[in-house]
């Protein structure tokens, strides 16, 4: 039958579309929110704050020992000199990889994550495996991610909560001297900040 | 409260499946969801603790069931209706609405 508005007929919405049409809908209705400010809120998610701005702090500490130390004594206010605070980063802790030392972060009850410097946690990180997982066999978790580590490196596995954020200060990767920070950073992956990846010599 | 979220050191709950590159959002409607929440947040409805306790307060076969976003709709929609920001009759009429208009 043809219809006379013109919007393009694709599947019907789901259930989970339409409640969530719904409660925007409502909401906007009654001056709660502006469906504008949304727009622009996920825009920025999506494009300004995510891994590139933990890459930046972690390239910075392996130039600057000094930022290296203030980094692992107050994370919070040394990456805010760098511009990244804000929302699920008020309280941040960094963790240092050694020669005998991996860390990794998780959230074993949701998904507590450093936003401003790693941005929105990735699907597998909010997902129930890893976080049953990591905790009880680090190791298992760390070969389906592709990573073995040296039999007697010490693993230490960090539970985020609301209140508190880690993020992993990956080691230098060997035959990097010459570079610069910035072409560091471009070598830090997210994995290698949350510890289910560890950076290959160059 | 300890719960179906409670997830540390539980076995059995198949492969991780990591993925090295993917969208920050998979559909349009998760993209809503986080502005949604952020949006509420500002707006002073709940702080962080009472979100995440109103995903912990789901039965724990839909909380498996369903998909993380799927868990901020549903605590978003217990929160604004147990504070009386919207009521239950106004979502579903709502929903009724836009289903027809999508017909």
């Amino acid at each position: 039958m043809p219809h006379d508005h013109p919007h393009a007929h694709n599947k019907p919405l789901s259930d989970v579309e339409l409640r969530v049409k719904a409660l925007e809908s409502v909401l906007s209705d009654k001056g709660l929110i502006d469906p504008e400010a949304i727009d622009l809120i996920v825009e920025t998610y999506e494009t300004k704050i995510g891994p590139r701005n933990g890459a930046r702090v972690v390239a910075k500490a392996w130039c600057d020992p000094a930022y290296k130390d203030r980094l692992l004594t107050d994370a919070t206010a040394a990456i805010s000199e760098l511009g990244f605070s804000g929302v699920q980063g008020e309280d941040m802790v960094v963790v240092e990889n050694t020669e005998t030392v991996h860390n990794i972060v998780v959230c074993t009850l949701c998904s507590c994550y450093p936003w401003p410097t790693l941005g929105l946690p990735p699907v597998w990180y909010r997902a129930a495996p890893y976080r049953a997982k990591v905790v009880k066999d680090p190791r298992g978790v760390l070969e389906e991610f592709g990573v073995t580590l040296p039999e007697d490196t010490e693993i230490r596995v960090w539970d985020s909560n609301a209140e508190l954020r880690y993020l992993v200060l990956p080691k230098r990767p060997a035959g990097t001297d010459g570079l610069t920070e910035e072409q560091l950073s471009e070598l830090v992956t997210r994995d290698a900040m949350i510890g289910t990846d560890v950076l290959a010599a160059r | 409260m300890n719960g179906i979220h409670d997830l540390g050191g539980m076995d059995g709950l198949g492969p991780i499946n990591p993925v090295k590159e993917e969208p920050c959002f998979k559909d349009e409607w998760e993209r809503r969801m986080f502005g949604l929440f952020v949006s509420c947040f500002a707006g002073g409805h709940y702080n962080v603790d009472e979100f995440r306790h109103a995903i912990e307060r789901m039965g724990p076969a839909h909380y498996l069931e369903t998909s993380y976003y799927e868990h901020w709709l549903a605590s978003l929609e217990t929160l604004l209706t147990e504070k009386g920001v919207v009521t239950q009759d106004e979502l579903e009429a709502r929903k009724k609405f836009i289903a027809m208009e999508d017909a």
